[in-house]
């Protein structure tokens, strides 16, 4: 295939198209939008299903229903829509179905705005809906990566009877690049064993995510735990960059991963030995590779454009080891190369002690990059 | 005088029921409710083509009593997830099984829309004018001065609002194709009922849009009476804020004789 000028969330959209996708439904919402009204005239003129819902609560709960039939689904949101979701997506997760969903995250919290975040990272990666289940988390830090990881998200799903969530940020949805799209996929001819699509000629089958007796639900969630560690063990996605020789390391996914290669660049070329760790998979989260870098570099800077959501995680790995430093950006702004690239420098010059708090460090020395009264 | 033949079956389970016991109270209509659909999905030749959606109240369970494919919604949520398999399924009978707080309260929207949108499902609204698994509470369609365990002085309308009348609403919508009330509270209407349920299923095999049968059901655990009070109740209570009827019938459903 030929590579096109792309807009991420278009390209998203025709990658799900040709990954085989049978049925979209979704709400508009900023900046997602190009997604969903792709598939509006798309989905029809290859004589598939195409539904915009009354609300992201119909949308996800249609999902849920033409999941059970063991097609190809998926819908796609923004963060207060993705919020509205969560309900239906602990069912899902709870009655094994494999569905997909596009998450353009923007900045929050409540109504917020429709610029870039990534704000999303504790509901989609940590939590949102009740009980005990993880989705498969996938983060693109180019178009190309968008395209290349919602194709990939059908099949992780389709493999685990599990959620796969893209996490883009509004800049991936948004921006334009060159990009290959992948070849047309047939659409499938044969449905899985336990798909709900009429009893003709055998038993019924039930899907539901009701487990009403205690016994029965603690093996259900074991099954789901159990499954979950095989993801971990099998699914893990990252990117290296520099790494090898490097005395420090930056961590950030998505566009903030994306800006301080750029900042990593510059501080390569005047001759700081710093690399990047960019999660691809945010679900699993790469633990055991940050635990070997604790090992090999002396301070650890952790990028995102949200008040430090990953840097727990990063945190858990690295276990007050090292010097780990924190910036953010919050509320949809996305942080400049150089901005990232002096974060690089006071890691250098001035690394926090190991086990103090990034975040406080952070918010008392962030006061001037606003200008506010700090207190 | 009918005289009947020692070995002739004249009453037995449809086969779009389930052979197992129903976890429902003595006396409550559900059962009643069940066998309609199952005695149409039988007769109609239908169960294996129909996927139904269970939702979340008394009919939680529902899944278990059709030997149909099942899925089970989120509260409220069932003409949505319908939607999902419909719109993948097109040629399949899709029915959802709904209470009065489930469709009528948290569900509203989605009904709404499902009806707006002449979604080519069939809804089966069990209002009994109580919300029944969680032991009593206030429903939407609790009668003014009906006292619960949420509304323990009785439904009053000034603090607590007005019953809503589900097929009134939306017979107003074009998507809607068959909308209609029935009571199963004595035998004539139980058989007035399940002409309808029969009615609603033909309006979707028709593809004629949206199809709704409301039925007036008893919950006596929960009303504090006897089976046979209850039945009475439906009689001289719902009926009169819930009349039986037709609201909307599609017109090429007009000459259809079942």
């Amino acid at each position: 295939m030929p590579r096109e000028l792309l807009k991420g969330n278009t390209a998203m959209a025709e990658a799900a198209v040709r990954a085989g996708l049978e049925a979209y439904f979704g709400y508009p919402i900023t900046p997602q939008t190009e997604l969903l009204e792709y598939m509006s005239k798309r989905m029809p003129e290859l004589g598939r299903a195409f539904l915009q819902a009354e609300s992201e609560v119909a949308a996800i709960n249609m999902v849920y229903g033409a999941a059970c039939t063991g097609a190809r689904v998926m819908s796609s949101s923004s963060s207060p829509g993705v919020s509205l979701m969560m309900e239906g997506l602990s069912y899902i997760a709870g009655t094994e179905v494999p569905v997909v969903l596009i998450d353009v995250v923007r900045g929050g919290p409540g109504l917020g705005n429709i610029a870039p975040s990534q704000g999303d990272y504790n509901q989609i990666v940590h939590g949102g809906g009740h009980g005990d289940y993880h989705p498969i988390v996938l983060a693109p830090s180019t178009v190309q990566e968008a395209i290349d990881l919602t194709v990939l998200a059908f099949d992780l799903a389709e493999k685990y009877r599990a959620i796969a969530i893209v996490m883009a940020d509004g800049n991936i949805g948004q921006m334009m690049e060159p990009a290959e799209l992948p070849p047309m996929r047939p659409l499938r001819t044969e449905y899985p064993d336990w798909s709900t699509r009429g009893a003709e000629g055998r038993e019924r089958r039930i899907l539901s995510s009701i487990y009403i007796d205690p016994k029965e639900e603690e093996v259900m969630n074991y099954r789901l735990m159990q499954r979950w560690r095989t993801i971990e063990a099998n699914e893990l996605r990252f990117k290296e960059y520099f790494l090898e020789d490097a005395e420090y390391a930056v961590v950030g996914f998505g566009t903030a991963g994306r800006v301080a290669l750029s900042a990593v660049r510059a501080a390569r070329a005047e001759g700081l030995k710093v690399g990047l760790l960019r999660p691809i998979t945010l679900s699993p989260f790469p633990y055991a590779r940050l635990d070997e870098l604790a090992e090999q570099v002396k301070a650890m800077l952790v990028v995102e454009m949200n008040a430090g959501q990953m840097l727990g995680d990063v945190q858990r790995a690295t276990k007050e080891r090292i010097s780990l430093n924190f910036y953010g950006r919050m509320g949809g702004i996305t942080p400049f190369p150089d901005e990232i690239h002096a974060e690089i420098h006071r890691m250098v010059e001035q690394p926090l002690p190991p086990g103090s708090d990034p975040r406080a460090a952070w918010l008392d020395s962030f006061a001037s990059v606003l200008h506010v009264d700090g207190r | 005088m009918v005289t009947v033949e020692m070995n002739q079956i004249v009453y037995q389970r449809p086969e779009s029921l389930a052979d197992m016991p129903t976890h429902y109270c003595p006396g409550c209509t559900h059962g009643v409710a069940h066998r309609l659909v199952a005695e149409v999905m039988d007769e109609m030749q239908i169960r294996e083509k129909t996927i139904g959606v269970a939702p979340v109240g008394c009919s939680v369970f529902a899944y278990n009593y059709f030997d149909c494919d099942f899925v089970e919604a989120a509260h409220g949520r069932a003409p949505a997830m319908a939607t999902g398999v419909k719109r993948v399924l097109p040629d399949r009978v899709v029915f959802t099984y709904q209470g009065d707080g489930d469709l009528a309260s948290i569900g509203m929207g989605e009904i709404v829309h499902a009806a707006a949108r002449g979604e080519n499902i069939t809804v089966i609204f069990i209002n009994n004018a109580i919300y029944g698994m969680t032991g009593g509470q206030m429903a939407p369609t609790t009668l003014p001065g009906m006292k619960t365990t949420s509304s323990p002085s009785g439904r009053d309308v000034e603090q607590m609002g007005f019953p809503i009348r589900m097929p009134e609403m939306l017979a107003t919508l074009d998507g809607a194709g068959y909308v209609v009330r029935r009571s199963l509270h004595d035998p004539k209407n139980i058989r007035m009922a399940k002409k309808a349920i029969r009615l609603a299923f033909e309006t979707q095999l028709r593809g004629l849009g949206f199809s709704l049968v409301e039925l007036l059901s008893s919950c006596p655990t929960n009303w504090g009476l006897t089976p046979v009070e209850s039945l009475r109740w439906i009689e001289e209570h719902m009926l009169p804020v819930y009349p039986v009827g037709d609201y909307k019938v599609a017109q090429a459903l007009a000459g259809l004789r079942v």
